[in-house]
């Protein structure tokens, strides 16, 4: 058995070396940049300049120049928005997941057909998503504030996408959008090996419907849909492509991953864009850790 | 199945007829939208009465190489598939059929890794990119692809892996069999349909990657299509190419939809093997 357990390591060797290439090294990279002030132009010249970054005078956090205080900074707005736009869209979109996996779930002709249309949303590519609802939503000549103003729900047309009051939001609905079907299917699935008797025996005895739900569905399903949840909740918290094509990349909308980019790529400040995408780093897996704890979310590959 | 009464049939009908209406929509009217242009484009209803194919040779004729973006996107998720597949077998008969120490803390370490955000390693990333001399190359995007396509086809083919019959692989070993020819000559034909799902998996997320691909390369000819779409741009700064844009879209979907119908029930296992049975 000795031999056995070589050969697992020999056959692990080379991806474990090619994750510490491309994972690990590039990490450890990106935290000592944000201890320096390099230049994206110049790598080789930048500087150690310590906690400067983090909490010097233009430092991410206790920066004396935001005087009108941490949130109302672009850091802040970025970590605002971030976290506004993953706990709405991923508390809407596990409904709207779950309600159409109970529809699924259902046996009625043509659910099959039901099913693979319900695929569509998830099979367009994030930017596509984000430009075919730009053009849905667009104030001018968009199908959404014709189809509001022809029904008189809105007496003008609206710039869903520019104006910061609704900008979040119009990002929270294509997300929604997106991926309702993944939810959707990941509960199907979840939902699938609820055995059948469960609810012949609650049928017999005459419960409603809605306590069957609460009561036995909700419990027995808890722990897939909470896996799902971690994972829309992980990718939720990293958006970047569909805020960045759906608003035009503006400060009102930004999103932490934005915000990195933009000091990074596009102000060239890399020392800087590390320090935050450290920070990023670390407030996401802080908030992961919470959260499995909160729901208290078990991976069985721990056990075994 | 018991019977249901009328309502209920009725209320089942319309909530499907909405899903359905709900996810088609905005495709078949980014479809309409391409068919459409001049003043036409104005015009929000669903059908598109011209129907001519204008933006569609706009896109390959246009200033940017929508062809060539194609290619680029095909030939880097090709690469990174195989790639992550290859490395992925072998890494997964470890960690799915073999008892060792630490196998536990790996695997939940490779989820950690499928699952953080990505612009963590930006700048450690393009410096390393920089210094493989991949920097403003199409081909050079394997690289990070294979940082979020490797741990995850690495899990799901480890699901897999544990469920194929242990007895299989005693026979194997009694009749002298290595470990190698275990992967691929025993275990490889049952394997398909997880390979499929995996490679289908990894597949969308290598053409659909945008954050990596807008960074990392520079020059219009090395682009991808997600970053070319996003950069269509008119004549003017003022005057947005819808029907161009809405073009482009419907040809970089349709492969993925394909796909999609085609793989379906594979696509399905593929994502409820990495969440549910996780």
């Amino acid at each position: 058995m000795h031999n056995r357990t070589r050969t697992a390591w020999l056959f692990l060797t080379p991806m474990i070396v090619l994750m510490l290439v491309v994972a690990v090294w590039p990490l450890a990279r990106s935290i000592w940049f944000g201890f320096t002030d390099t230049n994206i132009n110049d790598i080789a010249a930048g500087q150690w300049v310590g906690l400067e970054n983090y909490i010097g005078e233009y430092g991410l956090f206790f920066n004396p120049n935001d005087d009108e205080g941490f949130w109302a900074g672009d850091w802040g707005v970025s970590i605002r928005n971030t976290f506004f736009f993953a706990v709405v869209s991923v508390v809407l979109e596990t409904c709207t997941g779950l309600g159409v996996a109970l529809l699924l779930n259902q046996e009625f002709k043509g659910r099959a057909f039901v099913r693979t249309a319900v695929l569509v949303p998830w099979a367009i590519p994030t930017i596509v998503s984000a430009k075919m609802w730009g053009w849905m939503l667009n104030d001018q000549f968009g199908v959404i504030n014709d189809l509001l103003l022809g029904a008189g729900l809105i007496s003008q047309k609206i710039a869903w996408t520019a104006e910061p009051a609704y900008a979040l939001w119009s990002v929270v609905l294509v997300d929604v959008w997106k991926t309702t079907p993944f939810m959707a299917l990941l509960i199907l699935a979840a939902l699938q090996t609820v055995p059948r008797d469960c609810y012949e025996a609650a049928r017999v005895d005459g419960v409603h419907p809605l306590r069957v739900f609460w009561r036995i569905t909700l419990p027995l399903i808890r722990q897939p849909l909470m896996v799902a949840v971690v994972f829309r909740l992980l990718d939720a918290l990293r958006v970047f492509d569909l805020i960045y094509v759906l608003t035009s990349n503006n400060s009102s909308t930004i999103s932490m991953s934005g915000f990195v980019r933009r000091e990074m790529v596009e102000y060239g400040n890399m020392g800087f864009g590390s320090a935050a995408s450290t920070s990023l780093f670390l407030i996401i897996l802080l908030t992961a850790l919470l959260f499995l704890r909160a729901a208290r979310v078990k991976f069985s590959e721990d056990a075994r | 199945m018991s019977q249901r009464p009328f309502w209920a049939s009725a209320g089942l009908y319309l909530a499907s007829a909405v899903v359905v209406i709900l996810s088609v929509y905005p495709l078949l009217y980014a479809f309409s939208t391409s068919l459409k242009s001049g003043t036409d484009l104005f015009n929000t209803s669903l059908w598109a009465t011209g129907g001519d194919l204008r933006n569609y040779w706009a896109l390959f004729e246009g200033v940017q190489p929508f062809g060539k973006s194609l290619g680029n996107s095909f030939v880097v998720s090709v690469l990174t598939v195989g790639f992550a597949l290859l490395m992925g077998l072998t890494a997964a008969y470890a960690l799915g059929r073999i008892r060792f120490k630490g196998k536990g803390l790996l695997l939940v370490t490779l989820l950690g890794v499928s699952m953080f955000p990505q612009v963590a390693v930006l700048s450690g990333m393009f410096e390393l990119i920089q210094w493989l001399g991949l920097y403003n190359k199409a081909l050079g995007l394997v690289v990070p692809y294979t940082l979020f396509t490797l741990p995850f086809t690495v899990w799901i083919l480890t699901t897999f892996m544990r469920e194929l019959p242990g007895e299989l692989e005693e026979a194997a070993i009694m009749d002298g069999c290595g470990p190698l020819r275990i992967i691929f000559q025993v275990f490889m034909p049952l394997l398909w349909p997880a390979l499929v799902s995996t490679g289908l998996l990894a597949f969308i997320g290598a053409w659909n990657e945008f954050l990596f691909a807008l960074t990392f390369v520079v020059n219009d000819t090395e682009r991808t299509v997600p970053v070319a779409i996003s950069l269509i741009a008119g004549a003017t700064a003022f005057e947005i190419p819808w029907g161009t844009i809405m073009a482009g879209s419907v040809v970089v979907t349709l492969p993925l939809l394909l796909l999609v119908f085609f793989f379906q029930k594979r696509i399905v296992s593929g994502l409820t093997a990495g969440a549910v049975k996780g």
